[in-house]
């Protein structure tokens, strides 16, 4: 056991952690005891609150299943559309065209700098007054637009760091042999890319599900998040148990999706078919600042 | 052609905005390092804690927190924060909301900070006879703190733009003046573009300001 921090401990150091423990043990239990009072005075744990999920299944075919279908539907259709679209933002920011390059670069960076509800707000009035949707239709449109709109210039990014990730030898190898630009991009750069990607991708589906309640919450999209106050009217009350049961669920499903990830991550880092190029997991978070230029390969992790 | 402009305090609901972002960040910044300092320390229990906050609040929508706040927090809870105006009491719910989800990121990015720093500087230092405290003061965090700075510009700048979702429990903020000026207003297209212009002028100096910090304290391996 060694950490940057501290040595294997002796001990001095072992009682000492079993004190910072109890401390900590006690500290814990006055929170828990102290939000266990306040959920029994308000009455927030009687059964009859929390029965209507785990007996019966009117409250998950009524509020959350549809809920839910309509917040992986939404995340979904983002994904779907963003990804093909990120692509091509992202090649084209690697142009070697300035007139490529730059009207690219400062679409990604404008729609990276915006916050998704102001792009969702945008797309809602968008449909209202320009297009014939219906109106139970505009919300998921809006919910979408606004998610690829942001979304597609994060992926774009995404895919301007896989293909930089690769070493340089790929391409020179594939022009040397007569390729043109566009075939070793298609051929040689994307594919492989993609591999290297995939990892960053999937995780960046948890931010897009996560990004959907916000259309639940404002835009009167019916997803899951839009399900907690009409459950919880219709059930007396029981805010507390419709928002644990919500959360519990938005949980599972961004878990899932982070394992898979890592799961990728590893298996590809350890695969013998790729460069051995891998934008991990957490490469997502780790990507320059909106502005700033930093080369990306620094931040993508190397396989062995 | 800016008239629409008139009537609105486009200011008032920026400033707001900037508000949001400057407390929820010094409080997640606070909330974040203690969250670290429990998840790279040696006592197992804190580690445990530190890694189970930072899995189940990374992996809920900041809105369902938010919105806790207010229905669950406020309107079952009573909790007001110490305020009796309703604007108020959302204002403080907002941030505090913001704190408990920033602060993961905050405790993700500085973790990531500290794991930079390779172990054998640290054995260097112990090995001169340097102690716990001088290790860490002298050697780590001077290194870690320089190597954060980008990941934390980011988390900032996902934190400005974050600010937007208080809209959902009615604080006046941007985007909620935004909903209502294209509710009122003709002029979706221009509307759109001030409010967007406002959060690019918020988001985009941060990042070129700390990025160009970010790349001048870095230390090169």
């Amino acid at each position: 056991m060694s950490s940057v921090l501290y040595d294997a401990q002796g001990p001095r150091a072992k009682r000492r952690n079993v004190i910072f423990s109890v401390v900590f043990i006690a500290a814990l239990a006055a929170v828990l005891w102290w939000m266990y009072d306040m959920l029994e005075e308000k009455g927030q744990l009687e059964w009859v609150l929390w029965k209507p999920f785990f007996t019966g299944t009117e409250a998950w075919s009524t509020y959350l299943w549809p809920g839910l279908q309509n917040t992986l539907k939404a995340a979904a259709l983002a994904m779907v559309i963003a990804l093909p679209l990120g692509a091509v933002l992202g090649i084209a920011r690697l142009s070697e065209h300035a007139w490529v390059r730059v009207p690219a670069g400062v679409v990604v960076e404008f729609f990276r700098a915006i916050p998704v509800l102001v792009l969702m707000i945008f797309g809602l009035a968008l449909f209202s007054e320009y297009t014939n949707v219906n109106t139970d239709d505009r919300p998921l449109y809006a919910v979408v637009t606004g998610l690829v709109l942001y979304n597609s210039s994060v992926l774009a990014e995404i895919v301007r760091a896989g293909i930089l990730s690769l070493p340089r030898g790929q391409a020179e190898a594939a022009l040397a042999v007569g390729l043109r630009k566009n075939q070793v991009m298609r051929f040689i750069l994307l594919p492989q890319a993609v591999t290297a990607m995939l990892p960053a991708i999937v995780s960046q589906l948890v931010v897009i599900v996560k990004d959907t309640a916000i259309g639940g919450a404002v835009l009167t999209f019916p997803d899951l998040m839009a399900a907690v106050s009409p459950m919880s009217a219709y059930y007396g009350a029981n805010v507390i148990a419709s928002f644990t049961i919500v959360a519990v669920i938005y949980i599972l499903i961004n878990f899932a999706l982070t394992t898979f990830a890592s799961w990728l991550e590893g298996r590809l880092r350890r695969g013998k078919k790729s460069t051995g190029a891998v934008l991990g997991v957490d490469a997502v978070d780790e990507l320059s600042a909106p502005g700033d230029h930093v080369d990306v390969t620094h931040e993508v992790e190397k396989g062995p | 052609m800016f008239d629409f402009l008139e009537g609105y305090d486009l200011w008032e609901a920026f400033w707001t905005t900037v508000q949001l972002t400057v407390l929820s960040a010094v409080g997640s910044l606070i909330w974040g390092t203690m969250l670290a300092a429990m998840r790279v320390g040696p006592v197992p229990l804190m580690r445990g804690f530190g890694t189970a906050y930072v899995n189940i609040v990374r992996n809920i929508p900041l809105t369902v927190i938010i919105l806790f706040t207010s229905l669950g927090l406020n309107q079952t809870f009573e909790v007001t924060l110490g305020s009796d105006q309703i604007n108020t009491t959302n204002f403080r719910l907002a941030v505090l909301g913001l704190i408990v989800y920033t602060s993961a990121f905050v405790c993700e990015a500085l973790r990531s900070g500290i794991n930079t720093v390779p172990v054998g500087q640290a054995e260097a230092a112990r090995a001169i006879g340097l102690n716990f405290t001088q290790v860490l003061t002298l050697v780590v965090l001077p290194q870690a703190f320089r190597s954060v700075v980008g990941p934390l510009a980011n988390v900032l700048i996902a934190l400005t733009k974050n600010t937007t979702v208080a809209a959902a429990i009615g604080v006046a903020e941007a985007a909620t003046l935004m909903k209502e000026m294209i509710e009122n207003e003709a002029q979706l297209v221009l509307i759109s573009a001030v409010f967007a212009f406002g959060f690019v002028c918020l988001t985009l100096p941060t990042g070129l300001i700390l990025g160009w910090v970010s790349k001048k304290v870095a230390v090169k391996r």
